[in-house]
């Protein structure tokens, strides 16, 4: 697999660390990796820095994990970006509608190194 | 390890006491790598240095807060991040609120038809020992007092009527 440009959007640093640390034991190379703490905030990154991939929050203040997956197919460089929710919000609702606006992957917290590479591995490797 | 829903079983908030126990262990299990166990609280006397706090909205109503000493909520946050990178109070109060968030989202996870129905507020950090607690919360209330590497870590959760 190639060098993955990864967006992590979680309002908690503390979690956007753990969530690179996470991608790269899974053994994803990572070329680079933006971080964002809200859904709107992403936005705009999304604008000055295409990815392959973007691992997202759901309750976060501004803009929420749910509106953004809504609102990212507006972003010309991002339309077909995989995206993950990762999140404490493990409702089967909450899932339903995450992947329904086109999320292609969940993961609830607490979650190991493992349940993400079992969840990211798979998206990544159909978009390539 | 997440353990499947139980309130099926447990179906009244006074029996929910092993369910916040194990959220909350499976949560320190999970993303801090080590075993805690609940500990009689009478022996281990709550520390309010570090209060981090999450809002229980909808169907299940209340409060969760996990509270410890300074110390502690200092080794919480070098176990999430490690040694060279946890430097700063700020993700010292990240930490500890994150770890909140995901008890209560671990717990709610598990009441099973409530997790749609209960939305979370983002985690707040209260630091300073010197104040007292009034929650306004007028139903059940629970706690338990783990031990992390020999020191309590206070979960508790008030609900509204």
């Amino acid at each position: 697999m190639s060098k993955i440009r990864a967006l992590i959007v979680d309002d908690s640093s503390v979690m956007r660390k753990i969530v690179e640390r996470s991608l790269r034991q899974a053994g994803i190379d990572l070329e680079k990796v933006v971080e964002a703490s809200n859904g709107a905030e992403a936005i705009g990154a999304l604008r000055d820095n295409p990815v392959d991939l973007v691992l997202c929050d759901i309750n976060m203040p501004v803009m929420d994990g749910l509106e953004f997956v809504r609102q990212v197919g507006t972003v010309e460089n991002a339309k077909g970006v995989p995206i993950v929710m990762i999140t404490t919000e493990g409702s089967e609702s909450h899932v339903v509608q995450a992947l329904s606006s086109g999320a292609r992957g969940y993961i609830r917290k607490p979650f190991t190194p493992d349940q993400v590479k079992e969840h990211v591995l798979p998206v990544l490797e159909k978009k390539s | 390890m997440n353990a499947e829903p139980t309130t099926a079983a447990h179906p009244r908030p006074e029996s929910w006491l092993p369910i916040l126990e194990l959220s909350a262990q499976e949560v320190f299990e999970i993303m801090l790598g080590c075993q805690v166990e609940p500990v009689k609280e009478e022996e281990n006397p709550r520390n309010t240095e570090f209060t981090a706090m999450v809002g229980l909205a909808g169907a299940l109503c209340g409060i969760l807060t996990v509270c410890c000493g300074s110390e502690v909520a200092g080794k919480i946050a070098t176990r999430m991040l490690g040694p060279e990178i946890a430097s700063s109070e700020g993700q010292v109060w990240d930490a500890l609120g994150e770890i909140c968030n995901m008890i209560a989202g671990n717990f709610k996870n598990k009441l099973a038809g409530m997790d749609g129905r209960c939305m979370l507020s983002v985690p707040t950090v209260v630091t300073g020992g010197e104040y007292s607690f009034h929650s306004l919360a007028d139903g059940d209330s629970m706690s338990t007092v783990l031990l992390f590497e020999g020191q309590p870590v206070t979960v508790r959760l008030e609900l509204h009527s």
